[in-house]
């Protein structure tokens, strides 16, 4: 059973579309599933690549 | 600078001025809250605001809670190199919700501190109807965490 706009629904009754976006970033994969041409359903999943990085010089040295 | 440093600055064990008094050693609670595609959300963001913040059904505003199980760590990489280190222990996610206008980034801030915040995260553009929406964190390594400060 798939959680719709339209309640609990039966996957068979569904059309399903499923992608994927992979770069640098990210590596995201989603599916949605179309009832009589209406969206209704659709979920995602990303997985972050990119890290937030606070760099810092070298050791400090004393010249 | 030593590496441990960086570490134990995660850990509020250092402090060079005015911070805030802590009545416990726990960790800090963070949270995890969406924006829309068309906010400003960057470097600049000084704490979590819900201007810009998605709205829909079965999403509070203020996001959901980030799983902290690991506490920061540092590794050096050599005499005058290393990293500390930390992600969240889980995946962040949105249950049964309805997003309906395309978002792209998250805002991970902490909500023990007057919800200063951490970082910002984007992806690309997305909507979520009567579903999840998922982030799976990097491996928490030197290399990939979410968070790194870093002497190179």
């Amino acid at each position: 059973m798939i959680n719709t706009t339209k309640g609990e629904m039966d996957e068979s009754l569904l059309e399903k579309r499923e992608g994927v976006v992979d770069n640098d970033h990210e590596y995201t994969t989603w599916v949605e599933y179309w009832h009589e041409g209406e969206l209704v359903h659709r979920s995602v999943h990303v997985t972050l690549k990119q890290a937030a990085v606070f760099s810092v010089p070298e050791l400090a040295t004393f010249g | 600078m030593c590496t441990s440093f960086m570490s134990e600055l995660m850990t509020a064990t250092h402090n060079f001025g005015t911070a805030p008094t802590r009545g416990t050693s726990a960790a800090d609670t963070f949270k995890a809250a969406l924006y829309l595609a068309s906010a400003t959300i960057n470097a600049s963001t000084t704490a979590y605001s819900s201007t810009g913040e998605v709205t829909g059904t079965n999403y509070t505003a203020g996001g959901v809670s980030v799983t902290n199980a690991t506490a920061p760590t540092s590794t050096n990489a050599s005499a005058t190199a290393g990293t500390a280190y930390w992600t969240p222990s889980a995946s962040i996610t949105y249950t049964n919700v309805t997003l309906s206008t395309a978002f792209d980034a998250v805002l991970i801030y902490n909500s023990t501190q007057s919800n200063k915040a951490v970082s910002v995260h984007t992806f690309g553009s997305q909507t979520i109807t009567s579903g999840n929406f998922t982030l799976t964190m990097p491996s928490n390594t030197t290399s990939t965490a979410l968070l790194r400060l870093a002497t190179t």
